[in-house]
């Protein structure tokens, strides 16, 4: 579905999504790295459990949204994928561990 | 000029859910309204219905405001019946969290205080020990040491709300102009007239239901609503899963999962900017009262105006130089929608405001000064 601009620099960022690796180029983005990868979508919304995908790449539509190394609901376009980072799906509402008592 | 029963000034949810109840009541019924460059309180509304601090040294007032948390459940069923549009209402009673011993204190001598005044009417109140209270809210926080509850308080989403009363109003042949202001009022007991965008437009029956514009409004009515603006402002999470069983005064988990954090009270006139420094104080008393807030991200801030009348109460009044001409005025749209809806609104259609409504009427601030 996406083929990369000719110019761009070669792929030599090695992220997971959902277990499977895909390369990136130096400064692209983890939306980019789900694009990659093949996954149209990479999260489900929390009220009606819809399936979304990074669709902006510009930090407004919030429907990238992932998890990202452990850290749920990361806006994924908004983030400088990294050697080894672990992308994973954000399913519906994240969760609270509210701990204390 | 289109002739109407009743033209209510200002959509927000005042005047929409004043608007919607005289289109119940079988009125034809035009809302006039602003565009988006209104202030709009309604916008920016936190969302509480909210009863427990309402009234103290007014019991008129928590009388008002009860009869409207009464009311609310039957007007979300009636608004989801009508529209499709769930309000997000719930009441599962609220909370107002101290955190230190002169808060609770005062706190203490206010819901007392209260529970007097009340009378017959009644107004059962708890203070909670923190023992209690960390069994009702999970992960509540080391400096919280008590609180007051009341079963009459909950929450719902202004916005919604807000749109379910629009588009009940429309449904019940109501007539919406928006992008106005209104020029040319010409006002004659029983006899309305005001120019809009769609042409100039008449009825007998006028409500001033324009929030922060009726103090320059009220006037030309023969009325008064001196109320001044006051900045709140609110900073929201990102959706989680529910953990929060009711609404504190400052903080609520909506239906949907985001925590709304708020609020501020302060005096700085028409300015509707954002301060770090005050949104700073929002979330340090947020994260005190529940320290997992602070893994939660800020996904949105604002800041909104309430609609203040000089001592916090609504007011409401009947012209008496220009019978058929009401105001009606307050900074708690969504608590009193329901009241606005269902009791003040069948009082306008009547063409009589309630004696139990006197005591809110602006003659209250008419105080000759000393000698």
């Amino acid at each position: 579905m996406f083929r990369r601009r000719p110019d761009a620099d070669p792929a030599t960022i090695a992220v997971i999504v959902e277990g499977r690796t895909a390369l990136v180029p130096h400064g692209a983005s983890a939306a980019a790295a789900v694009l990659v990868a093949g996954f149209r979508n990479i999260r489900e919304t929390p009220v009606e459990g819809r399936e979304r995908g990074p669709y902006c790449m510009m930090g407004i539509c919030f429907d990238c949204l992932a998890e990202i190394d452990g850290v749920p609901n990361q806006q994924s376009c908004m983030i400088e994928a990294r050697p080894g980072m672990r992308i994973r799906r954000q399913i519906r509402a994240r969760e609270i561990d509210p701990g204390l008592r | 000029m289109t002739r109407y029963d009743a033209i209510v000034i200002g959509g927000g949810l005042v005047g929409s859910a004043i608007a919607y109840g005289l289109a119940r009541e079988g009125l034809r019924v035009a809302l006039v309204d602003e565009g988006d460059v209104a202030y709009r309180a309604s916008r920016g509304n936190f969302g509480l219905v909210w009863v427990q601090s309402k009234g103290d040294g007014a019991p008129h007032y928590q009388r008002w405001t009860r009869r409207s948390a009464d009311k609310w459940p039957a007007l979300a069923t009636e608004l989801l019946a009508r529209t499709g549009i769930s309000v997000g209402h719930e009441r599962p009673g609220g909370v107002h969290l101290c955190l230190d011993e002169s808060e609770l204190e005062e706190r203490r001598a206010r819901m007392e205080r209260m529970r007097i005044q009340s009378g017959n009417f009644g107004f059962e109140y708890r203070m909670l020990d923190r023992r209690e209270l960390a069994d009702m809210l999970p992960g509540l926080g080391p400096s919280v040491i008590g609180a007051s509850w009341t079963p009459y308080d909950g929450h719902a989403n202004p916005l919604k709300l807000l749109h379910a009363l629009h588009k009940a109003f429309v449904e019940k042949r109501g007539r919406y102009i928006s992008n106005t202001t209104v020029g040319n009022a010409k006002a004659a007991p029983g006899d309305f007239r005001v120019g809009t965008g769609a042409g100039e437009i008449g009825a007998p029956k006028v409500v001033l239901a324009a929030g922060l514009g009726n103090a320059g409004l009220a006037p030309l009515f023969g009325l008064s609503a001196p109320v001044e603006p006051q900045r709140g402002q609110i900073l929201v999470t990102e959706r989680a899963q529910r953990v929060l069983p009711m609404p504190t005064t400052t903080i609520r988990q909506t239906v949907e999962g985001g925590i709304m954090l708020g609020d501020s009270q302060e005096d700085v006139g028409f300015d509707t900017s954002q301060k770090p420094s005050v949104m700073r104080m929002i979330a340090r008393r947020a994260v005190l009262s529940f320290p997992w807030l602070r893994d939660l991200q800020i996904v949105r801030a604002w800041a909104a105006l309430r609609v203040m009348p000089p001592d916090g109460l609504p007011i409401y009044d009947q012209s008496e130089r220009f019978p058929g001409a009401f105001t009606a005025n307050c900074h708690s749209g969504v608590t009193l929608a329901a009241a606005h809806a269902n009791l003040f609104a069948p009082m306008v259609a009547a063409g009589t405001l309630d004696p139990t409504l006197a005591l809110f009427s602006a003659k209250r601030f008419d105080v000759p000064a000393a000698a």
